[in-house]
């Protein structure tokens, strides 16, 4: 059973305005519990909005989202549930800190939901745990911390809320290098070990193809691709099309197949390195025969 | 002297006491000679941004010296001379932009230096070309992508006719075509109008296409050079938290294994070259 899937889910801004614009327009996706699903579009293809439906920010015009198979909107009053079990981490998340301590602002999320101080904190220790947080940080003022750890600790204060579903918009952004490895690593490592299902929107096409399990490709408020990594970026050619891209090395290894070498397509540095030694020593097997 | 020319420069944060600072830049010296286009890397935290920041006197060196144009960044008056020649662009474009009509948000600028409208109505139709947003000259700016806006900001900055724009991530928040934008923006800028660019990014393959790479650790410059200089030094990059292009690491990882490939390829285009010439063999 998917955990979380969506029926002809149309959202509309302005309904009935001359302002009318079909934002997310017929979208029919599942996706399946414990994956990490990458979602690409270029700026204003519907991707914000779509998620902002997934945990009932948005209530759709037409359609239904469907949480552990119960339509999101059954009950009204009861949305802010959906809203623990799919946590949001919206871009710049770190401007959204404002406890006196980090520990505090992690507890946040959980103390909404009716846990005590004890097991907030508890939680809160955990995620931070996940989110790659030092321990020794817990007591510090979240304005002493540099980016990439005001980032983490905003994460972790969606982690602890232990969702069943976990959406990040954007992430990684103004990151650098290693900062964005280090964190989309542990995130997957949280995946891993809760057995969580991810939602990474990003406009990193290598994040997206290291990480991912498979691919949701947004365009104009439709569902254009859901497939896995490497079917997906795959269709380089379409992706453009789109104004989107694949990754470098995948577009390097895609030319050399146009050019008739027969390498398959890849979606890391890793796996390029190994198909090209592959093809390098039949070479060298041939010239030698 | 170059046109920006950093001299010995240190600068501490103070925190809001006023007391325990906090160093951030350990003495640097940096010439940035007049139309040249540099890229500025270095991980978070490695003082990229305060350094650049110096170079239009947002902030002011604790010991040493920033002149812009031989004006020394610590004379109060020479403020407003220095900003006029020294635009900054930021991350984040929507807060960049002021005006509910793109024309009116370019015209910000020229209309705070007290330029004539006449002239104004000119510096902002020659900026929108420059950017090639002209079409959108009477658009609101919430209804453009991300990479519009950002040239929009960069419209802002060239209507008071700057001699040189640094830009602090200006593609960081920005969809694949939106980055190809604004890229495309600022090589044209450098190329047809001669305006020194200083980039700060961490995106490797947009430091590719620069005159000079500067790469900052700690505080202090940890090597510089051209791209090829710099992205050939793998290890050292690695070793300092930073990354190259997927294309130079490919081909150096397989060099490393004992192909024959060139010691530093690029991008894409020179990757692919190495390797049919190899596989052709």
């Amino acid at each position: 059973m998917f955990v979380l899937e969506t029926k002809n889910l149309t959202y509309t801004y302005g309904a009935g305005t001359p302002f009318e614009k079909t934002a997310v327009d017929n979208v029919n996706i599942g996706v399946k519990k414990g994956e990490f699903l990458g979602i690409i579009g270029h700026t204003g293809s519907g991707k914000s909005t779509f998620i902002q439906t997934l945990n009932g920010l948005l209530r759709p015009t037409k359609g239904i989202v469907l949480l552990n198979g119960k339509d999101i909107w059954e009950e009204p009053k009861k949305i802010r549930s959906v809203r623990f079990q799919v946590g949001m981490v919206f871009q710049y998340p770190e401007h959204q800190l404002f406890e006196e301590t980090v520990l505090k602002d992690i507890c946040f999320g959980p103390g909404n939901m009716g846990l005590d101080k004890q097991a907030a904190e508890k939680r809160a220790r955990l995620a931070a745990q996940f989110a790659g947080l030092p321990e020794e940080l817990l007591d510090k003022s979240p304005f002493e911390l540099s980016g990439g750890q005001k980032r983490r600790a905003a994460i972790a204060g969606v982690i602890a809320m232990d969702p069943d579903v976990l959406i990040l918009d954007e992430p990684t952004a103004g990151l650098d290098p290693q900062g964005r490895d280090r964190l989309l690593e542990q995130i997957s490592g949280y995946q891993k070990k809760r057995g969580n299902t991810i939602l990474l929107v990003s406009h990193s096409m290598e994040d997206i193809a290291r990480f991912a399990d498979r691919v949701l490709v947004m365009n104009a408020g439709k569902a254009v691709m859901l497939d896995t990594t490497a079917n997906v970026f795959a269709r380089g050619r379409e992706l453009e099309s789109m104004g989107l891209r694949v990754p470098q090395v995948t577009g390097i290894l895609l030319t050399l197949q146009e050019k008739g070498y027969p390498v398959h397509p890849v979606l890391t540095v890793d796996e390029a390195v190994e198909e090209l030694r592959l093809l390098l020593k039949k070479g060298d097997a041939h010239r030698g025969a | 002297m170059g046109y920006i020319s950093a001299q010995n420069v240190t600068f501490a944060y103070e925190n809001n006491e006023g007391e325990e600072k906090n160093e951030v830049l350990h003495g640097v010296s940096l010439d940035i000679k007049k139309g040249e286009f540099v890229a500025l890397l270095g991980h978070n935290g490695s003082g990229k941004s305060t350094l650049a920041k110096h170079f239009n006197a947002m902030l002011l060196p604790c010991g040493g010296k920033v002149y812009v144009d031989g004006l020394d960044t610590m004379d109060e008056a020479l403020k407003i001379e220095i900003r006029r020649r020294v635009g900054l662009v930021l991350q984040n474009p929507d807060n960049q932009l002021v005006a509910s009509i793109v024309e009116e948000d370019v015209a910000f600028g020229p209309e705070n230096l007290g330029i004539a409208p006449p002239e104004i109505r000119k510096r902002v139709d020659d900026a929108l070309k420059a950017v090639e947003m002209y079409d959108y000259r009477l658009s609101a700016p919430y209804k453009l992508s991300g990479g519009q806006k950002q040239r929009i900001a960069i419209a802002g900055i060239i209507a008071m006719e700057p001699d040189c724009i640094v830009l602090d991530e200006p593609t960081a928040m920005l969809d694949p075509r939106g980055r190809d934008e604004v890229l495309h923006t600022i090589h044209k800028l450098n190329n047809e109008n001669g305006i020194t660019i200083v980039l700060i990014t961490h995106y490797m393959d947009e430091a590719v296409g620069a005159d000079r790479v500067v790469v900052m650790d700690e505080g202090k410059v940890l090597t510089q050079g051209t791209p090829r200089e710099v992205f050939s030094q793998v290890e050292l990059l690695k070793e300092h938290e930073l990354d190259v292009p997927q294309a130079t690491e490919l081909a150096w990882r397989l060099r490393k294994e004992g192909y024959d490939l060139p010691e530093c390829v690029l991008n894409s285009d020179e990757c692919v070259a190495a390797l049919e010439h190899l596989l052709n063999r």
